[in-house]
């Protein structure tokens, strides 16, 4: 045990004392998820919209007086007909229009409630996501102002209406994505390279004769990088809630063990490669190549795997990640327990026992 | 025996690293395997390491089968191989501590042991293992390599790139481990090294050429050899090559060696060949049998 701690404390040596690694290691994701962050609640400013005013009322008139008071938003069109917001999205004049119902301040002193529709072009759903957010706070504003000494409050009611793009399907979808790269990047690569280094530099001919088991080394090697990746989870985890505010809906735990499984497979992906290559550089480029690529084309992290020609969707099957970014979607966005996950759960895990079973066959008690 | 090697062959696909190699070491003995780059030193340190497997035959190291118990052979040997191999971007403290740990044992516990080479390194003990010099370098990997008190130490081409003047201190510390009781196996390309071993072996392209003391290893010489030289060099070994009796004619520092055929061979008739070469300052004068004479003659 002694034995196995001075391994791991040597191999923190290792990776502190690389400001390479360092890099890799901790720069990376941060810079990922803030470059996707920062894209995804970029701020909008003077975004062109279009109103659509059934009512013509007091009320509207003083609502499209707010909107277009704002900075964030310049109204560019008033529009009198239903059929007139197609045709403006289509000649992409316009980013939103605002349609007010019929009889808007009668219906809000009648009946204390008004209904407006935001409808938004969603090609591109990061900004319609935010155009409607930013809507609905100046509607709050004027709510609040308007129900300031009535005791039955006034409520204008915001449908919102994303065309082209109603799920807004790719939104959330660069955490699960670049969790998955980073963890397999951090875990496969990085152990892989730091096995072939000891092979590159001789030091692995020492540690094979000495005592030290070469499964003690391996596992020396790979617990620094579960407890590092483990702490990259958590970051990305932290910062795409802080800083992108994405909803984890599902349990922080079950997502934690998920990770941890997903970890696991990759690291034993790094062992595998690593027993058949020789130099870091090759490591380097196996992993790159072989997992890397992958994981970005085949695990439908940007391509859609339905939208894919069928050979490629079936060889999608053999990448954890798919299965990973499906887990985690599942839990993240969707917020479904093990009993809608268990599938591909155990196909990660029965993927992983294979892997580790694999390089623990391939792995070499000598140099050849 | 504490290392015994029996009719060991390796090749890696065609070419013959090993081929029927045997010879034995006896427990405390300071043996040196002596041969040119790529003679199959490193091969068959890697098989007494425990680190390949031989293609035919068997060797035993500390009494332990080197296939079946190679896991007994790694608690109780030292190695270093002839790259240097520590971790670069430890000090040379962790690199000491790592390797203690690694082996189960404390820098404490045999610092007897290392104590003369690491008190050399020592003021340089927080130094990054990378930035030592050659011969540091090499001091750092022995004291590694004796950490955890090895029955049987292997060196292969410890003084490689070590400067002169660490050369000799490090034979210097080979030849008080072995008094310590440490069976030591060094291999060199350097012959002066040789003779500063108990036997040794000659080895070239995979072959033992012969065992045995360095001292009975230059009696057995069959010839006298003459230190020759000349202005020229080049010109002087071209003719001497040239020399109908010519037995050998080896480039030696700033002499040739040259041997000739015959037994009754007189330096005057050689002289008077060379000056109708005309070569110039010639000396002709008995030299003593070294270690490379004996190996250039066997390797012929």
């Amino acid at each position: 045990m002694k034995r196995f701690i001075g391994f791991v404390k040597k191999e923190f040596y290792h990776i502190f004392r690389d400001r390479r690694s360092l890099f890799i290691l901790f720069g990376m994701p941060i810079a990922q998820i803030l470059l996707f962050g920062f894209a995804i609640t970029n701020e909008i400013n003077n975004v062109d919209i279009a109103v659509l005013d059934h009512s013509k009322d007091a009320t509207t008139k003083e609502i499209i007086y707010k909107i277009s008071a704002s900075k964030y938003f310049s109204i560019k069109q008033m529009i009198t007909h239903e059929a007139d917001i197609a045709s403006v999205f289509e000649k992409g004049q316009v980013k939103a229009v605002l349609n007010f119902e019929n009889d808007f301040s009668k219906n809000l002193i009648n009946d204390h409630k008004a209904t407006i529709q935001i409808v938004t072009d969603a090609t591109d759903p990061n900004t319609a996501n935010t155009i409607s957010n930013y809507v609905n706070a100046i509607l709050q504003q004027y709510q609040l102002e308007l129900n300031k000494g009535t005791t039955t409050p006034y409520q204008i009611v915001s449908q919102t209406r994303m065309v082209y793009n109603p799920e807004l399907k790719s939104v959330y979808m660069f955490v699960p994505g670049v969790m998955t790269i980073i963890l397999m990047l951090v875990s496969a690569m990085m152990t892989s390279i730091s096995i072939t280094k000891e092979k590159e530099l001789g030091t692995m001919e020492i540690l094979l004769v000495s005592p030290i088991n070469p499964f003690q080394v391996i596992i020396g090697k790979v617990v620094p990088y579960i407890f590092l990746s483990v702490i990259n989870a958590i970051v990305i985890v932290l910062l795409s809630i802080f800083i992108f505010h994405m909803p984890v809906q599902g349990s922080l735990f079950l997502l934690g063990l998920e990770s941890v499984l997903f970890i696991v497979s990759a690291l034993a992906l790094g062992i595998l490669i690593s027993t058949i290559s020789k130099t870091q550089q090759t490591a380097m480029m196996i992993s790159l190549m072989g997992l890397m690529l992958p994981v970005i084309l085949l695990s439908g992290f940007i391509f859609p795997i339905s939208s894919m020609p069928v050979p490629l969707q079936i060889i999608s099957n053999i990448i954890p990640a798919k299965w990973f970014i499906i887990i985690i979607k599942g839990i993240m966005l969707k917020g479904v327990g093990i009993q809608y996950i268990w599938k591909e759960t155990l196909i990660l895990l029965g993927m992983t026992v294979f892997f580790i079973a694999l390089s623990v066959k391939k792995y070499k008690i000598r140099l050849e | 025996m504490s290392i015994s090697v029996s009719n060991i062959s390796k090749s890696y696909d065609a070419v013959k690293a090993l081929q029927d190699i045997s010879f034995e070491v006896k427990s405390g003995e300071l043996f040196g395997l002596i041969g040119p780059d790529g003679a199959g030193k490193t091969s068959l340190f890697r098989i007494l390491t425990t680190l390949l497997l031989a293609n035919e035959g068997t060797a035993t190291v500390a009494g332990f089968d080197v296939v079946k118990d190679y896991k007994k052979i790694r608690n109780s040997v030292g190695y270093m191989p002839g790259k240097f191999s520590l971790y670069q971007d430890l000090t040379v403290e962790e690199n000491l501590t790592f390797f203690a740990t690694t082996f189960g044992t404390t820098i404490q516990e045999n610092y007897d042991l290392i104590q003369e080479i690491y008190v050399q390194i020592e003021p340089f003990k927080n130094r990054r293992a990378g930035k030592l010099s050659g011969g540091m370098k090499q001091k750092l990997a022995l004291c590694c390599a004796l950490i955890h008190k090895p029955k049987v130490l292997f060196l292969d081409e410890p003084t490689t790139g070590v400067d002169p003047v660490s050369r000799k201190e490090f034979w210097e510390m080979l030849k008080r481990l072995q008094q310590k009781g440490i069976t030591i196996l060094v291999s060199t390309p350097y012959m002066d090294e040789a003779a500063l071993c108990d036997r040794i072996a000659l080895i070239q392209d995979g072959k033992i050429l012969q065992i045995d003391t360095p001292q009975a290893i230059v009696k057995h010489y069959p010839k006298q050899i003459y230190n020759v030289s000349a202005t020229n060099t080049y010109e002087l070994t071209n003719a001497l090559k040239a020399y109908e009796y010519s037995h050998s004619v080896y480039p030696f520092g700033e002499f040739v060696h040259y041997t000739d055929q015959r037994s009754d061979f007189n330096p005057t008739e050689l002289k008077a060949y060379l000056e109708s070469k005309n070569l110039s300052d010639l000396v002709i004068e008995k030299t003593k049998v070294t270690i490379e004479d004996t190996f250039m003659e066997l390797a012929k």
